[in-house]
């Protein structure tokens, strides 16, 4: 048999033994558990507030973009993975007489500039931004002169050393 | 076989002493004692917890949906257990030993969102979803920097295999199929024609083998803390504004099987930026003429004392690193939004494409 299919045999081992680890955790603490559930208990957790509404509803569009740019992003890398493993390779570059390694170089910096170019696209249209605070400015005047601080931390540091 | 049952047991462990020490490190670095009551020095503190949850009524909300709640857990923790199928622990010791592992961690561990946006949206409160949504949009967005960095070491390497990785940045690179006749030359220069193959040390580690590759590991470190929800990067569960994020509604087992998962997280980034960028389980003491440092303290791969010393210096660079994580959670303020997106799109990606790109000329100097 191929080894690499049992090497992937093994990391299907892994992924049972994961299951088999949370599943046999859970049976051992539901022999240990009380369970009294009440409307109370089982209320979703407002800090005390009782919840209004379903949340199943809308949420921040900027979500969705984000989202959508990572997918972009992320098919790149599924491509430069293959990529990354040959462009290099000591006996293909002798072959070619050191063409290959340079040619095959400069294709993926025109596919990579292609998905900069992409980048620089959202970020001007500004699809980047998150909202920000904004902090306002007030006119109000303190009642207690900046002098009484400056007491307060000189006796504080005093105490201190 | 024996790298699974070693993990099934090693990963609660290590969140049992991690959480203790995340608590004794956070409390020396704020000036206080952390844990002291139960056991000698606070020890059987977080063994004391476990039980707890293990005694915790199961409670899941009367709106929720039920089926995909039930799930989230197993997703999460099994996305990353999963990961760790991949890892070498010494030169013949690993999980699977998958041509493609580098490329496997990273499709199984992206599973993890999945799992967070389940629990988020099948709690049918507002905290949870909200802390789902902001968790999956930080680990999407700081997943194209992890993978661009370690595109660069694969670049620099020539493969995918983790094992191959490990061999070639140290003295025992000849050992490994495939790699018979290569060859380490200083900062991987050939033209430079200082052979340092068996010299070994720090000198073959990635991050010195194509110095670029140490600025691709500090976007990796960054990245990854991200990719952890971790502070400063833990506005997905920030306990001041959003109670516990997209756990909020867990409770008992249930809940410890999300943080198990962090914490497995936390060690599996922490082994991958070991193997990929500081000499996975190789030494980091070179040869010097008489002082055959590396050759001391690291044995050949398939003896006993070479298995003993790849194991010790494998973990104790893992457990340096976990030890950086929480000393950075514990010394920076959480970010806002704006500033993680700023960051990871606009500092990140475009200097992670920088480096992806000069990796590609380095590694043609090298052959």
């Amino acid at each position: 048999m191929n080894p690499q299919i049992s090497a992937f045999g093994m990391a299907f081992l892994f992924i049972l033994g994961g299951i088999v680890l949370v599943l046999l955790g859970l049976a051992v603490a539901s022999l240990l558990r009380p369970h009294r559930p009440n409307v109370e208990k089982l209320a979703a957790y407002e800090c005390g507030e009782e919840a209004l509404g379903s949340v199943w509803g809308q949420f921040n569009g900027r979500y969705y973009v984000i989202a959508l740019i990572f997918v972009l992003f992320e098919v790149e890398l599924v491509f430069l993975f293959p990529w990354a493993t040959v462009f290099g390779q000591k006996e293909l570059i002798e072959i070619t007489e050191g063409r290959w390694g340079w040619f095959s170089l400069v294709e993926v910096w025109l596919f990579i500039g292609i998905l900069v170019l992409g980048l620089a696209y959202i970020w001007a249209k500004g699809h980047l931004e998150w909202l920000k605070p904004q902090p306002q400015d007030t006119d109000y005047q303190s009642k207690i002169p900046a002098k009484a601080y400056e007491r307060i931390n000189r006796t504080y540091q005093k105490n201190k050393t | 076989m024996l790298s699974l049952v070693f993990f099934l047991l090693f990963i609660p462990l290590f969140a049992l002493a991690g959480v203790y020490a995340e608590r004794k490190v956070s409390a020396f670095i704020q000036d206080r004692l952390g844990p002291m009551e139960v056991g000698r020095y606070g020890l059987l503190q977080t063994l004391a917890d476990i039980i707890k949850l293990l005694l915790k009524e199961d409670i899941i909300p009367s709106l929720a949906d039920k089926r995909l709640f039930k799930l989230a857990p197993l997703i999460i923790f099994v996305a990353v257990f999963a990961g760790f199928a991949a890892i070498p622990l010494t030169p013949t010791l690993i999980g699977s030993g998958l041509q493609v592992g580098v490329f496997f961690i990273l499709a199984i561990v992206s599973l993890d969102v999945v799992g967070i946006m389940m629990a988020g949206w099948s709690s049918n409160s507002k905290y949870p979803l909200l802390g789902a949504m902001r968790a999956v949009a930080q680990i999407i967005s700081y997943e194209i920097p992890t993978g661009l960095a370690i595109l660069a070491v694969v670049m620099i390497c020539q493969t995918l295999d983790l094992q191959s990785i490990s061999y070639q940045q140290g003295i025992w690179i000849n050992h490994y199929q495939h790699l018979e006749a290569d060859q380490n030359y200083l900062f991987g220069l050939k033209p430079l024609g200082i052979d340092i193959t068996l010299v070994g040390g720090f000198l073959t580690w990635n991050i010195v083998r194509m110095p670029f590759l140490s600025i691709a590991f500090v976007i990796y470190f960054i990245a990854s803390l991200a990719e952890c929800n971790r502070a400063p990067f833990d506005i997905p569960e920030a306990e001041s504004e959003l109670i516990g994020g997209y756990h909020t509604e867990y409770s008992g087992l249930r809940w410890a099987f999300i943080m198990l998962a962090e914490y497995g997280m936390m060690l599996l980034v922490s082994f991958l930026g070991v193997i990929l960028f500081l000499g996975s389980w190789n030494t980091p003491l070179p040869n010097l003429g008489y002082l055959a440092l590396a050759d001391w303290t690291s044995g050949k791969p398939d003896t006993l004392w070479g298995q003993l010393t790849s194991i010790f210096w494998l973990f104790s660079k893992t457990f340096l690193l976990i030890f950086a994580q929480m000393w950075i959670r514990w010394t920076y303020p959480r970010l806002r939004i704006d500033q993680l997106m700023y960051l990871c799109w606009k500092v990140l990606v475009p200097f992670a494409l920088a480096i992806v790109l000069l990796c590609g000329v380095w590694r043609l100097w090298m052959v």
